[in-house]
């Protein structure tokens, strides 16, 4: 009989250990593996110059993570040699590698701050800060029969702050002519992480929003709804709720098929969210020296309102020159066309040209020459 | 051979040094592990405390009373968290130590052929082993669908009761309770059933030879001889429960308000708030939640020391 136990005891830990290994494995971010080095370079071979694999690293924001690999895995089947490996742990986690001096490049949905900037190791110079894309977000809902919400400011404004509670409420059906809306209560879904996302949104609701009081930020106070972690986290909630509504990343939305609603912008047009709209409110922007651009409220007429850029940052004087020079190269591929093609199709906003100029030449002072 | 040594005992007799070697290294070595356990939770608990440190002069006690977080004002309380803590661990508690403790005596006992039961044991133990991603995973898609409609009876019908007195939104502190309830089962019937087995079979016989019933025996005799295993299971548990992370994060619905005691309402726990939190956390905000581990580390604490009180209070009256 204890025979028996201790025979089940042994089967039962390597089969918790089996789950360990399992729950481990389904903790790790969940991005494609790099791709394995090139047959050509052979990675064993002496590391003679030239012809050896530069495996770049970087680390930061999530939102924008989806294009970056698809754009990393591009670029290294276009050039076998440079293999960019990408951490999506997060924009603060991110700067602070980026500060502590652990990665190539680090990317962030929010720019440096001043403070941040001091921290810098004094070897590596000043930060050089360049947008990759821009991004926008969306409110995705779960009604049915509902195709085409339309918010007014004054709609959306009520619904995160709690004080419009069902679907009905005069503020809503006002513009939305014959639409059946349902007594249902809204539950509003929005991020338990702190997020850059969130960041973005607040920021809009700072400007768009009188009674809006909880600031903005990538966590801020919500007086109603709840939290879900990640972009997958709020599309999943909403997905499953009838009479959800909540803010998430246009990829994420559009990647899982989420109905999203029309909002109204500041000239007062209800816009329905696609790159092309969003890409509006990034045209004729004043761009500051290090590109902390930043239109919570932009003035176009037929522009997406919702709208940021996120941000890569490298050092002045990095201490690998020949892979920061890969990374400015490879920044360079992307703000042309077949960069731009994919953030397109993966539903982020291509620069404007006259922004990625800038930022080229941006790039350029960083000084990538051997030592 | 006039030797002093006493040859009484076997243990004494002349070893070889090569054996006592191996016997004074075994001695130090448990000795040196058994420390160095000890001193691992002293460093982290210190670690923890340092990093803390300027939100515990910054807020110092009010910190547990007060329920807000807000990293735009840097102003951090854990009230909230800590009350979703003790409340989903004590609905999993609730649910969990009755079946928990049922499914072990009906384990422990020969109701069933042990060709039956040794499978029984077999999965409920196994029920330890799914990693919590997957009962967060199949609370979102299975649990929180099924348990709508009834939050939403409860609240329609008995609403008059604080504990229903919200309408449900999907997830919330019942859904996270009931899937910590399942997560603590297999714990509290695996060493249930263990402290259970544990007892000896003379006591068992005496039982039914001085003409006990069965079920006499079980209550009188075997759950009251098993207490103090079955104690400590529950306390293994519950500090489960209350350090559960995943799951919960993912049903708990993570809102920073107490609007009521409703346990259809949404909550927060002070490890779901770290697993929010901490990735995206700068400045005082890293330190304010190194303050809530500390706090949940306290609890943890405290409730042992409960633990081992009410133990040994009633081991002492048997």
């Amino acid at each position: 009989m204890s025979f028996l136990v201790s025979k089940t005891r042994r089967t039962l830990f390597s089969t918790s250990a089996i789950a360990l290994v399992v729950g481990l494995a389904s903790c790790t971010p969940n991005t494609p593996t790099a791709p394995p080095p090139q047959a050509g370079g052979s990675p064993a071979a002496a590391p003679a110059a030239g012809g050896n694999t530069l495996t770049v690293s970087g680390a930061g924001a999530t939102a924008p993570n989806p294009l970056y690999q698809r754009w990393f895995q591009e670029y290294n089947r276009q050039n076998p040699t440079v293999q960019i490996s990408y951490d999506s742990v997060g924009s603060g986690a991110g700067v602070r590698r980026f500060l502590d001096g652990t990665v190539n490049f680090g990317a962030t949905d929010s720019p440096l701050k001043e403070e941040e900037r001091q921290k810098i190791p004094a070897a590596r110079g000043q930060a050089v800060q360049v947008p990759s894309t821009g991004l926008f977000v969306v409110f995705a809902y779960n009604l049915d029969g509902v195709e085409n919400l339309k918010l007014s400011r004054e709609a959306f404004c009520g619904i995160t702050d709690g004080s419009i509670k069902t679907w009905n409420d005069a503020k809503i059906t006002k513009d939305n002519a014959g639409v059946n809306l349902p007594a249902d209560p809204i539950t509003f879904v929005h991020r338990s992480d702190g997020s850059g996302t969130t960041d973005i949104f607040t920021k809009h609701l700072v400007k768009a929003c009188p009674n809006w009081k909880a600031g903005a930020g990538k966590t801020v106070e919500w007086s109603t709804g709840t939290g879900a972690k990640g972009n997958e986290g709020v599309s999943a909630q909403i997905q499953q709720t009838k009479g959800a509504i909540g803010y998430t990343e246009y990829s994420y939305a559009n990647e899982t098929k989420l109905k999203m609603a029309s909002i109204q912008n500041k000239a007062g047009d209800f816009i329905t969210p696609t790159p092309d709209a969003a890409a509006k409110a990034l045209v004729g922007a004043q761009v500051p020296a290090d590109f902390a651009l930043s239109v919570p409220d932009p003035e176009q007429k037929d522009a997406y309102p919702i709208v940021s850029l996120t941000w890569l940052l490298f050092y002045e004087n990095p201490q690998e020159p020949a892979k920061t020079k890969a990374m400015t190269e490879f920044m360079k591929w992307a703000y042309s066309e077949p960069g731009k093609q994919i953030a397109t199709e993966l539903g982020y906003i291509p620069l404007p040209d006259d922004l990625s100029t800038k930022a080229a030449s941006a790039l350029d002072t960083i000084k990538v020459a051997a030592k | 051979m006039a030797s002093t040594t006493d040859h009484s005992s076997p243990m004494n007799r002349k070893r070889s040094a090569a054996t006592r070697l191996i016997d004074d290294g075994f001695v130090w070595g448990t000795t040196a592990i058994a420390i160095a356990v000890g001193l691992l939770l002293a460093v982290i608990a210190l670690q923890v405390g340092e990093d803390a440190l300027p939100a515990i002069q910054k807020f110092g006690l009010g910190f547990l009373v007060s329920n807000r977080w807000s990293v735009i004002d840097g102003e951090f309380g854990a009230l909230t968290q800590i009350y979703g803590t003790l409340v989903t661990s004590f609905i999993a508690l609730l649910i969990a130590v009755p079946i928990g403790v049922g499914v072990a005596i009906f384990l422990s006992e020969d109701f069933l052929p042990p060709r039956i039961k040794q499978p029984i044991v077999f999965l409920v133990e196994l029920l330890a082993a799914i990693p919590s991603v997957v009962y967060g995973l199949w609370g979102i898609f299975v649990l929180i669908p099924f348990l709508s409609p009834i939050g939403i009876w409860l609240n329609a019908n008995l609403g008059w009761i604080p504990l229903f007195s919200t309408a449900p939104a999907g997830p919330g502190i019942y859904a996270a309770g009931l899937v910590l309830a399942i997560m603590i089962l297999p714990i509290i019937a695996a060493i249930s059933r263990d402290a259970m087995v544990a007892v000896p079979a003379e006591l068992r016989q005496a039982a039914y030879g001085l003409g006990a019933t069965r079920w006499e025996t079980i209550f009188q005799i075997l759950l009251p001889a098993g207490f103090s295993g079955i104690a400590g299971g529950v306390m293994l548990a519950l500090g489960r429960a209350m350090g559960e992370t995943m799951a919960v994060t993912m049903l708990i619905g993570n809102s920073n308000t107490i609007d009521s005691f409703s346990i259809l309402s949404q909550g927060s726990t002070v490890s779901s708030l770290l697993a929010n939190q901490f990735a995206e956390a700068g400045g005082l905000q890293v330190s304010a939640l190194m303050y809530a581990a500390l706090v949940l580390f306290g609890l943890t604490l405290v409730v042992n020391v409960l633990a081992e009180i009410v133990v040994r209070r009633f081991s002492l009256k048997l």
